[in-house]
């Protein structure tokens, strides 16, 4: 099944390249002219994410690179070990709503210094692969428009994490222990 | 909610800082954040500029309105407040099927260009609908088929079964997304009325 999937991902990005100007062409759309004014667009929307995105990962690494993290991390550690959630991974489930490149840093350290084919080397991969960064998704499409009041869309998707992490864990468990 | 964490995460940092005596922590940390913020944006812009103009051919052929109507039951169930003939449910769907073939370069433009059309919708154009919740809900859950960055991460460190964790997080995913989109209904009911209105608490 993975060969098949891994297949269409890498051909549809050619073949969406060839089959959209093809189709639209046999429906008298001028696609160089339509490519074009859509483009326009795409400068504008990434320099009006730059205010939120610079707001949240300022606090974000200043929360990670001050030790403040690590702080909080203490006290969760053994809360979590009692429920048997090794702690090397608590950062990893701690950091992944809101920095991928962070907690990306400790399944890299986790792969490196335990193997990625131990059971901690493939739960922080699945934790790190099933879900994604809420704080970056909720602020840049946010941002994208202007959306001051987001609701409860932050709690859901931190929700969303909190249930990923916790299925990883459960079905590494199941199958790798 | 958000003001909170935010706030939390600053002063957090602060105070840790302050009780090491090092304040330079929170400089660099300040200024670090802000450089990789604006190189995030910056490396957007070649994406936005690039999808943004295929997906405008897409939509000037038609192509968007044909894919939301192939789609039509899912797109109506997961967004009942969006007309079916809308643009946006053309990019809502675009955005998922690229999240689930791991097309994350493409994923991003055209949920932009979701959230853009929803907010064409939005009577308020500062808070969110219930629409871009649902959106937001199954981006931030990250559904998709091939987690390749987590593979090709685990090559690099000489993994001998690079693809084995697929069926894993396949499962944490799906488990993790229908989870967002059962906890958005949810959260959906207790803000906004039967007519759609947000209830006043939320204003």
């Amino acid at each position: 099944m993975f060969e098949a999937v891994s297949l269409i991902s890498k051909i549809m990005l050619p073949a969406l390249l060839v089959f959209i100007p093809l189709y639209a062409l046999f429906q008298r759309v001028p696609i160089y002219e339509s490519f074009i004014e859509g483009a326009k667009e795409g400068f504008p929307t990434a320099v009006s994410i730059i205010p939120h995105l610079v707001g949240m990962m300022v606090a974000v690494a200043i929360f990670r690179d001050t030790g403040a993290m690590q702080f909080y991390l203490q006290f969760l550690t053994p809360v979590l070990s009692f429920f048997h959630i090794p702690e090397e991974v608590v950062p990893i489930g701690i950091l992944r709503p809101i920095s991928g490149t962070g907690s990306l840093a400790f399944v890299e350290s986790i792969l490196r210094t335990h193997g990625p084919d131990t059971f901690l080397g493939k739960l922080a991969s699945t934790i790190q692969g099933s879900t994604d960064t809420t704080l970056y998704v909720l602020t840049v499409y946010f941002g994208a428009v202007g959306i001051r009041n987001s609701l409860y869309a932050l709690k859901v998707g931190l929700w969303a994490d909190l249930i990923g992490f916790l299925a990883s864990l459960g079905i590494c468990s199941i199958l790798y222990l | 909610m958000i003001n909170w964490i935010w706030f939390f995460m600053i002063l957090s940092g602060v105070v840790a800082a302050a009780a090491q005596g090092r304040f330079d922590l929170v400089t660099n940390a300040a200024l670090n954040g802000a450089k990789d913020a604006v190189a995030v944006c910056i490396g957007l812009i070649s994406i936005l500029v690039f999808w943004l103009g295929m997906m405008r051919i897409a939509q000037d052929a038609g192509l968007l309105e044909k894919l939301a109507r192939l789609m039509r039951p899912v797109a109506r169930f997961l967004f009942p407040t969006v007309p079916p003939e809308h643009p946006a449910m053309g990019y809502i769907l675009s955005n998922m099927s690229a999240n689930l073939f791991g097309l994350g370069n493409a994923a991003t433009p055209m949920g932009l260009k979701a959230m853009e059309e929803l907010q064409k919708l939005n009577p308020d154009p500062k808070t969110a609908t219930p629409a871009m919740c649902t959106l937001l809900a199954l981006n931030t859950s990250g559904l998709t088929l091939i987690p390749t960055t987590i593979i090709g991460i685990r090559l690099k460190y000489g993994s001998v079964e690079p693809t084995e964790i697929i069926g894993p997080t396949l499962v944490a995913t799906f488990i993790a997304t229908s989870m967002a989109v059962l906890l958005d209904r949810y959260y959906q009911h207790r803000t906004f009325d039967r007519s759609g209105l947000l209830k006043p608490h939320w204003k």
